[in-house]
């Protein structure tokens, strides 16, 4: 399956340091095909290109490591309730889980996966599909989450935090589009016949 | 017309005395004619002695589509361009929706309507969203068209949107009594709306509700016209014709997802090719709890209902 650290199609809002540090990023491809030589029972939709936006990140976080540089705070591997980031509310398996479970811990710009192998951000599927393995194998061939672009070609992904907020997943409901009207209520217009 | 013809009922038809009442007949039959052409005010005689459009040549058609596109530049007072892309070799679509994804948002049903120049007002809507509560299962009896909370999903319910199910075996197209409905190769079932005579009988066939009548003249804003436009698909329709989903022809047969399946922000809707085993579609009929809506009224359907979880 020819899923490829995706190529980058940055959204207007990021930040420029986003933009650079994400280009930087582009050269893992070959840890991010590692993630997805799972062995495919049946085989995989064909995508030539799979390009996907850029993470969702909260304005002016990234990168981690412009704060989190090692030097001016050190590191602290111990479970505990944090000072900082307080509107991040966990709410992703919060007994058993906590920040350093996904982030790594020397390389805040890197997340981590359960064997240690540090991944990009643009990889972030790849640790959301250590557990929600169905989900994993149903979204690579484009059953699970949307796809935009050609049904007979090249196609444009997201990523799964871009519908599920990694602290908080649960797709947030929406506000429905107008319903439509009752036929008591359809009144013949201009030109129309009763 | 020539009444005083001997036709072959002549003095024997019943309730008639012979010829006089032929000719009264014949009278009546001109003055519904006329009557019948005068009611159909805009039409152009090159209009109305247009033939079917799978009758057509190459060059006849050419030259109706240049007709269209003039009147439509006209009505909208922007270029418009009517299309008659051809169906793929070897292209059978099908569409597929995640019953256990859909919240009911209604963004495909709206996308719909901006895409295929859908009436505004008499409202005209191809796709329609059910709300129907988890105990009772698919009960279209009780589903709710009009729900209006202030978010979705509801505790409780589940949402079904219904749009055309490209029938294999169309009711529809059975009961046309002029052919201007038929099934393409790529399975999309269209509609000739210069044939349309608007008797509908399609609607009264449809098991799903999908075909919608033009009541009134349709009235669609210059400004949200869709000008990437299909012969057979969305081009405006005028008042009088029956109009339906085609899986958005102008964009399908261009290599495009459907205009609902882009926007749904859940990824229920997946589209392609049923005769490309390497496709999404393909991999929800084979790996999924796939279901056929009304499937004992044996229309054989390319459009499922699966459960993606
Ligand atoms: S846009 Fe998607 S989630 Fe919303 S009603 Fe349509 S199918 Fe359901
Ligand atoms: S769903 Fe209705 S309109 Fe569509 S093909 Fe079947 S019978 Fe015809």
């Amino acid at each position: 399956m020819p899923l490829r650290t995706p190529a980058i199609a940055c959204a207007p809002r990021r930040g420029r340091r986003l933009a650079f540090l994400l280009g930087a990023l582009l050269f893992l491809p070959a840890r991010a095909q590692h993630g997805v030589k799972e062995k495919a029972e049946h085989p995989a939709p064909q995508a030539p290109e799979i390009q996907v936006p850029a993470p969702p990140f909260s304005e002016g976080v990234f990168p981690c490591s412009s704060c989190h540089d090692g030097k001016t705070m050190k590191p602290d591997p111990k479970r505990r309730e944090l000072g900082m980031h307080t509107e991040i509310e966990l709410k992703h398996g919060p007994e058993s889980r906590w920040c350093l479970d996904c982030h790594d811990l020397a390389d805040r710009d890197s997340l981590r996966l359960a064997s240690g192998e540090r991944i990009p951000f643009t990889s972030s599927y790849m640790l959301c599909g250590q557990c929600h393995g169905d989900k994993f194998r149903d979204w690579r061939v484009g059953i699970h989450g949307k796809r935009t672009g050609r049904w007979n070609g090249e196609k444009q992904y997201l990523l799964c935090v871009h519908c599920h907020n990694p602290h908080g997943p649960r797709f947030k409901p929406l506000k429905p589009m107008p319903p439509p009207v009752p036929p008591e209520k359809i009144r013949p217009s201009k030109g129309g016949r009763p | 017309m020539n009444a005083s013809h001997p036709g072959p009922c002549s003095g024997s038809c019943p309730g008639g005395e012979g010829t006089p009442g032929r000719r009264e007949f014949l009278a009546a039959a001109v003055a519904g004619m006329a009557g019948a052409l005068a009611g159909c005010g805009k039409l152009s005689m090159e209009e109305f002695l247009q033939r079917n459009f799978r009758e057509l040549a190459k060059d006849e058609i050419q030259k109706i589509l240049l007709r269209l596109e003039k009147e439509y530049r006209a009505k909208f007072g922007k270029p418009v361009r009517v299309g008659i892309e051809e169906p793929m070799q070897g292209v059978v679509f099908g569409y597929a929706l995640d019953l256990s994804r859909c919240i009911g948002c209604r963004r495909c049903v709206h996308a719909c309507v901006r895409e295929n120049n859908q009436s505004r007002d008499p409202q005209i809507q191809w796709i329609r969203v059910m709300e129907m509560e988890k105990e009772l299962g698919v009960d279209v009896q009780h589903a709710n068209h009009y729900y209006d909370p202030a978010v979705v999903p509801r505790e409780g319910h589940f949402y079904m949107p219904v749009q055309c199910h490209q029938c294999r075996r169309a009711p529809c197209v059975k009961v046309c009594p002029v052919g201007a409905t038929w099934q393409e190769p790529d399975g999309i079932t269209v509609v000739d709306y210069n044939w349309c005579i608007g008797c509908r009988y399609c609607m009264a066939a449809c098991p799903y509700g999908a075909r919608h009548f033009n009541w009134g003249e349709p009235q669609l804003p210059a400004a949200e016209l869709n000008t990437e436009t299909h012969y057979l698909g969305n081009r405006p329709r005028p008042q009088g014709v029956v109009e339906k989903c085609t899986f958005c022809i102008q964009r399908t047969r261009k290599g495009l997802y459907p205009a609902c399946a882009e926007i749904c922000p859940t990824g229920s809707r997946k589209f392609g090719n049923l005769m490309d085993p390497k496709s999404e579609i393909r991999y929800v009929l084979e790996n999924k709890r796939v279901f056929l809506f009304k499937e004992d009224l044996n229309t054989k359907p390319k459009f499922y209902y699966f459960y993606g979880v």
